[in-house]
């Protein structure tokens, strides 16, 4: 490779401040190494388009480490195959400037495999440079998912078998498989003709960003004299005649041109809309004025079947609580038991500070299914209320120091068609029956719980039911 | 302002977003899941990025690059991802940038279950990752804190450089309260040392490796320094009947609601104690605890976990042996009752 090649870029520092030691002249990397040419190549397509006060390039694990010594840019330094996700944080903050992630076949192709991949399919509007040398330049010579069958190096020191370590990997074809990515291209730096197609990859790989037209991806056979013990002549024609036995060159795949440019813009909202977008009360509702009678201090648990609105009904009272300037706190049982299995939930109504949110000996319980009942009746306190859906339940409470309240929820909500509002119906008894729900807060609250009319008339309707049957109960006793 | 009845959770996006935090990268675990669906939920109608990642280790290194640009930046998981977490939050504090991250603890180790724990003060607070750092780490014990702790977790991340980790646990991630909503932050503070892809940063650098002994050492003492200074100004905390109490009980999170509910218990028999509950776990309210220590008053300090005692160890580092230490925890996403709480305080105070 001659040395014209290796004059310095003007996307390059004239001085490699960073550089550690005296020499701040000439790059890191060993003579005959590939790395130093790539950085040129890109260096110089980020001047010719223009971009280079506004690109960011990501350096990874492995020689290029410190790639920051060298480019006139923004820069980050990433850790060990995570340079696809660091590019895609950088450029989903910042849209405009050009993102470049370098890394070499380690870092991409093993710790890294599942980050490139990702990016690749969200099909992040970056620039990848992907150095395969066949070999971890940097720890000192070790296998690669990318070193060929029979390849020794110092951990397969016995030529690396397919029994042991499998088949060297192939990104570019995998990466050109998926749907996102608009240009995928296999090059190598072997010769002057190979160079040049090198680079016109590289400014291709670019040009695509500047034009926001998504993920391009650039592998680069490269040379790594030191790692494969050879001389930088004998390292060029190994890539030449073995590497690329393997890793075929050519364009794998280019849907740039006919890409649309991506629109990647973000609108700021202004500072006094959030309130709004992120639905927090607004504080222009009509406040309701209630004075709750005495001291409330209601601990209450809600069990039934998952979907019988145990939860909700929780929800709901802690609402209401909340409205009559009480405080409240609402705990459910989560997890697996939400999905289809029973399903409780803790609610606290007090006008004291709230400690423990937990219910441990409930002064209301509501019980929808039969083994809520059996679970938790003998946890009520002397005195306490028990609501139970007698449509559901096919025993009673057995305890006779609590107020029994059957309720056939079930089947009041079934009569007006829908079973769902079940809870509803309950809602309306404890209501009525209760003295720390105020009534009119609950018919005031329920159309901003119930915003379809259909379902606020179903649930109306629902509330009034049990209101009335509370009242038949009260006749009865 | 209007209460709002919220899930603990969701109220950590809304404050994050009042805060000024505008990405959020994220991948779901229960009982957390609900900070990643809030966010892709309000993320995008303010104008800020929301991203679902392909693993834990993929989302702190979106938050590594979105933060090197200057944004509000954060992520969420419950203990598993935290894990995964570790690499890059040891990158973060090396690089020292912002961030804040948020734990919703749940039972360990392994896949353990998702109950809540507290499992994981010591892969938070003590570090967790590889290297001599330090996480900022707020602990909230209610729905209303989640939103507050978070805003004051990016301010604090912001000031010193540093992540902060939210340390919450599955409870109070899960329950709902009402919180009261400040209003947004409209200014944030300057980052010259952030990369916004203009020329004037171009210099700038993100990077936390340093191959020179002497520098990297350099850099450790100024981290060491800068924790001091965390230390010297940032303690928080709150005290519940400590005044005339002659056994101090400490909790953090969840457990200090039940601890507190269980002094009152107590003090309706006439025992005279109190609860200490660290709300910044670094800074560790050391010399809070000194100073209770040396009051002849103050009989024992009585530690209550969900784990197998981990703060204990930072509450017998600052009590140094001069007055008895217990602990009492429970582990696998169990909790205590506060009847349970108040016995063994009881049994402790027999035990002296
Ligand atoms: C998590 C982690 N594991 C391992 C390493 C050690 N390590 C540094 S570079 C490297 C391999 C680099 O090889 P490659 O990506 O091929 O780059 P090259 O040096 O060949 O350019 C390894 C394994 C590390 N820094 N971090
Ligand atoms: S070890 Fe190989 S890859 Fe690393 S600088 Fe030397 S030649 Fe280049």
């Amino acid at each position: 490779m001659s040395a014209k090649i290796l004059s310095k870029s003007r996307g390059f520092y004239d001085v490699y401040e960073r550089r550690p030691g005296s020499d701040q002249e000439t790059t890191h990397y060993c003579p005959g190494c590939g790395h130093g040419i790539l950085h040129k190549m890109i260096a110089e397509a980020l001047i010719d388009y223009g971009v280079s006060d506004n690109s960011i390039i990501i350096s990874p694990v492995g020689c290029s480490v410190f790639a920051y010594y060298y480019f006139a840019a923004g820069n980050f330094q990433a850790a060990h195959g995570r340079a696809p996700a660091v590019a895609t944080g950088v450029k989903r903050a910042l849209p405009e400037s050009i993102v470049i992630s370098y890394q070499g076949d380690g870092d991409l192709a093993a710790i890294g495999g599942n980050e490139i991949l990702h990016a690749a399919n969200r099909g992040e509007s970056i620039s990848v440079f992907f150095v395969n040398n066949a070999i971890y330049g940097m720890t000192g010579g070790q296998m690669a998912p990318t070193t060929l069958i029979g390849q020794k190096t110092t951990t397969t020191p016995y030529g690396r078998t397919v029994a042991n370590e499998g088949y060297p990997i192939r990104m570019t074809e995998l990466i050109s498989q998926l749907e996102a990515p608009v240009y995928v291209e296999r090059t190598m730096m072997a010769d002057t003709k190979s160079i040049n197609t090198t680079r016109k990859a590289v400014r291709k790989a670019i040009k695509n960003q500047v034009e926001k037209k998504g993920f391009s991806f650039v592998e680069v056979l490269s040379t790594c004299p030191t790692g494969w013990k050879m001389t930088a002549p004998q390292s060029e024609e190994w890539v030449k005649t073995t590497m690329t036995k393997q890793f075929p060159l050519g364009v794998y795949k280019d849907i740039s041109g006919d890409a649309e440019p991506l629109d990647l813009t973000k609108n700021q909202l202004p500072a006094e809309r959030i309130p709004k977008a992120i639905s927090l009360p607004l504080g222009d509702k009509e406040k309701l004025v209630y004075q709750i009678p005495k001291t409330v201090n209601e601990e209450i648990k809600i069990s039934g079947f998952g979907g019988q609105g145990v939860l909700s009904l929780g929800v709901w009272l802690s609402e209401f609580g909340m409205r009559e300037d009480l405080n409240v706190s609402w705990i459910p049982s989560y997890g697996p038991e939400m999905r289809g299995g029973t399903a409780h939930c803790h609610v606290k109504l007090s006008n004291r500070p709230i400690g423990s949110p937990l219910v441990a000996q409930p002064t209301v319980l509501v019980a929808t299914n039969r083994p809520s009942l059996e679970k938790f009746e003998q946890e009520v306190v002397e005195g306490g209320k028990i609501f139970w859906d007698n449509s559901l339940i096919d025993i009673s409470p057995s305890r006779s120091d609590i107020v029994s309240f059957p309720v056939p929820a079930t089947e009041i909500a079934n009569q007006l068609g829908n079973t769902k509002a079940a809870n509803v119906v309950m809602l309306g008894v404890i209501t009525a029956v209760s003295d720390f729900l105020d009534e009119n807060i609950v018919r005031r609250t329920l159309p901003e719980i119930f915003k379809k009319k259909h379902l606020l008339d179903l649930n109306m309707q629902a509330f009034n039911k049990g209101l009335e049957f509370a009242a038949s109960l009260k006749q009865m006793t | 302002m209007e209460r709002q009845l919220i899930k603990g959770n969701e109220a950590i996006v809304k404050g994050a977003i009042l805060a000024g935090c505008r990405g959020y990268f994220g991948y779901p675990i229960t009982p957390a899941s609900e900070i990643a669906q809030a966010a892709a939920l309000y993320m995008p109608l303010v104008g800020g990025t929301f991203l679902q990642a392909e693993s834990e280790i993929a989302a702190i290194n979106m938050v590594y690059g979105a933060s090197g640009t200057g944004q509000r930046v954060m992520t969420a998981s419950s203990s598993p991802g935290i894990s995964l977490k570790q690499e890059g939050i040891s990158y973060i504090a090396g690089a020292e940038l912002p961030c804040v991250i948020v734990d919703v603890m749940r039972g360990g180790p392994g896949l353990g279950n998702i109950a809540p724990e507290q499992g994981d003060y010591h892969q938070i607070v003590k570090g967790g990752g590889h290297g001599n750092y330090k996480n900022i780490v707020l602990a909230p014990n209610s729905a209303q804190e989640m939103c507050d702790l978070t805003m004051l977790a990016f301010e604090l991340s912001d000031k010193y450089r540093n992540p902060a980790v939210v340390l919450a646990d599955g409870f109070i991630g899960q329950m709902m309260e009402p919180v009261v909503f400040p209003d947004p932050i409209d200014e944030l503070p300057e980052k010259k040392w952030a990369i916004k892809g203009v020329p004037e940063d171009k210099d700038n650098l993100i990077s936390s490796i340093e191959l020179d002994p002497d520098d990297l050492e350099r850099h450790n003492r100024k981290l060491q320094q800068k924790y001091e200074i965390i230390r010297k100004n940032e303690i928080r905390f709150q005290e519940y009947e400590t005044e005339d109490a002659e056994f101090i009980l400490v909790a953090f999170g969840i457990v200090s609601r039940l601890v507190q509910s269980a002094v009152d218990t107590l003090r309706e028999d006439g025992v005279k104690v109190g609860m200490l509950r660290p709300i910044t776990l670094m800074p560790f309210p050391t010399p809070v605890l000194e100073k209770l220590a040396a009051d002849e008053r103050v009989k024992f300090f009585s530690v209550f976990e969900l784990n197998n005692g981990q703060m204990v160890d930072d509450v017998r580092l600052a009590v140094n042996g001069s007055k008895p230490v217990k602990f009492y925890g429970r582990m696998g996403g169990n909790v205590p009752t506060i009847q349970e709480i108040v016995d063994q305080v009881k049994k402790q105070m027999r035990e002296i």
